[in-house]
């Protein structure tokens, strides 16, 4: 089968200094795959890459048949790649359902994918007239996940979205991460907790000084804890 | 339709019926005052739709009202053009301008779009005195009484004469604010928002950003120039001043002190502000004749009270604290 994003050769700079260096990375069909590596790896760099924030200027992104490196920035969602950033800027300003009705209406979408998107999480239905500023983390992080499905994505880009939050709610985000997989969402997910990882993931591919180092399917890592300790530090 | 719409609706409509009746009922002195504060509140309000829901934060809207002023009023005293004409070329200038200054300004963000808004500003400001012979500088243009009319068949409908005028102004003024509010309720309006409170983010949701904020600096723009336009036609004279950096300035104060992103705030903000200017004046000729201070001191620190008690503006504080349904 096709891989749904393809990301062949990349180089990518922030000015002058270059931050990828010709990154390699495959995303199946409905896998989850994550990215790990220490802090100033390269890994939100390379999602914002793929998104068009930080352009390429060398190598392919490739989404199906749509080279999304020749896109501006506001096509690549479009095209079908959703992504909740790091820290989920929300609009806080508006309620829970302006926020989503921000998402739908970028791509036209109907009360049908609203509900689809409340049903994955419930406890956004209960906070519609709710201001997004005034959630909990846990629901910031649904809410910013509910917006970026409005989208009905084919690739979905999540960045470290359990960062500080309570366990209850990281096993609730993981839920929603292995449901869409189970719906053929393929998405690649940045981590900084192994444990989450090994739960969710299909395969890990290890980023180090803005290159892949390795790319490994998830069993092994659980039969071989030192391949995490070689390139994070940590198992 | 909601209950919070119902409320807006009934709210802005009660507001201009309110506006109707103030016409028969005013003394002579504040009901021409009021006819001004309307048309410039229809500047105020399309200031606002730039800064209040885009974010974008302009120095120099002067050149949008001042082609209003200008783009009507050269023809008129120039060439003759009746008033109709006039007001769809005054129109025409500010939408064409916001158009081009729009395609270059709104490459900058933040303090250099301020900055590069204010530069362009200027330079309109330093063209009405390059072309002197044309515009007579700061003197001005005067457009004659009989200039001021409109043939409808049979009847002329002289613009000069009082209740005329403050009706005529009262009309832009109501088709600007229903035209705003719906705007401002739109999936447009809502994108706007976004845009201001992060625009990666909405970028990062498949919206043309640039094109958002640039249909908005457009329509910004027009408004802008209805309000010149339509100043020049109601009130017969445009001279440099109104291409100052002063009327850049002026919009912004309103809005700050109505309320910014919201639809009634500009004209809150522009009753308040020329009141204030025009009664502290007032106040010390009567109450203090003695005191050797302007009475713009009084200005200011009747702004500073304001500024300590509604930090979001007049409108934009009672909706954040009382009546969230606002628009």
């Amino acid at each position: 089968m096709a891989d749904a994003l393809s990301v062949r050769g990349v180089d990518c700079f922030y000015g002058e200094t270059q931050v990828l260096y010709s990154l390699d990375l495959s995303l199946r069909q409905g896998e989850v795959h994550c990215l790990l590596g220490r802090n100033g790896a390269g890994k939100t760099t390379a999602l914002k890459c793929i998104m068009g924030l930080v352009p390429a200027r060398a190598g392919s992104i490739r989404l199906g048949d749509v080279e999304l490196t020749r896109l501006p920035p506001h096509e690549v969602p479009r095209a079908g790649v959703a992504y909740v950033p790091q820290g989920r800027r929300l609009f806080a300003e508006m309620t829970v359902a302006e926020n989503i009705e921000i998402g739908l209406m970028a791509r036209h979408m109907g009360s049908d994918v609203r509900e689809a998107v409340l049903d994955l999480f419930p406890v956004l239905r209960e906070r519609l007239r709710q201001r997004s500023g005034t959630l909990s983390g846990g629901e910031q992080q649904q809410l910013a996940m509910a917006r970026a499905l409005c989208l009905e994505p084919r690739v979905l880009l999540l960045d470290e979205p359990t960062e500080g939050l309570m366990p209850s709610m990281i096993a609730k985000i993981r839920q929603s991460v292995a449901t869409l997989r189970d719906r053929g969402v393929s998405t690649i997910l940045v981590e900084q907790r192994v444990d989450a990882v090994l739960k969710v993931a299909d395969r890990v591919s290890f980023i180090e000084n803005g290159r892949v180092r390795e790319t490994v399917e998830v069993d092994r890592l659980r039969e071989d804890p030192d391949i995490v300790k070689r390139y994070v530090g940590v198992t | 339709m909601t209950g919070r719409d119902g409320k807006a609706i009934a709210l802005h409509g009660g507001v201009i019926a309110a506006l109707f009746a103030l016409n028969f009922v005013l003394p002579e002195y504040h009901h021409g005052v009021l006819a001004r504060v309307l048309v410039l509140a229809v500047f105020a309000m399309g200031y606002n739709l730039l800064f209040g829901y885009a974010g974008l934060l302009s120095l120099g809207h002067a050149m949008f009202f001042a082609a209003g002023l200008y783009g009507a009023g050269l023809p008129m005293y120039h060439f003759g053009w009746g008033v109709l004409a006039a007001f769809l070329s005054g129109l025409s200038a500010a939408t064409i301008l916001a158009f081009v200054i729009g395609m270059l300004a709104l490459r900058t963000k933040g303090v250099a779009f301020m900055i590069v808004t204010m530069m362009f500003a200027q330079v309109g400001y330093l063209l009405v005195y390059y072309f002197g012979s044309w515009t007579r500088g700061d003197e001005g243009l005067v457009i004659q009484q009989h200039a001021r009319a409109i043939e409808i068949g049979a009847t002329t409908l002289d613009l000069t004469e009082p209740t005329t005028r403050y009706m005529t102004a009262l009309f832009l003024f109501s088709v600007v604010l229903l035209v705003t509010f719906a705007l401002v309720r739109s999936s447009f309006g809502r994108v706007l928002i976004a845009i201001r409170e992060n625009e990666e983010r909405t970028r990062m949701l498949g919206y043309d950003t640039f094109a958002n904020k640039l249909v908005a600096m457009v329509a910004s723009g027009a408004i802008c120039g209805a309000a010149g336009a339509a100043y020049l036609i109601l009130f017969g004279y445009v001279g440099s001043t109104f291409a100052s950096i002063q009327y850049s300035i002026l919009p912004l104060l309103w809005v700050l002190l109505g309320g910014a992103s919201t639809t009634l705030g500009p004209l809150v903000g522009t009753v308040l502000m020329f009141y204030l200017i025009d009664g502290s004046g007032d106040l010390l000729k009567t109450y203090a004749p003695g005191w050797n201070i302007s009475h713009l001191g009084i200005v200011g620190a009747a702004l500073i009270i304001l500024v300590l008690f509604f930090p979001k503006g007049i409108l934009g504080t009672i909706r954040d604290r009382w009546a969230r349904w606002l628009p």
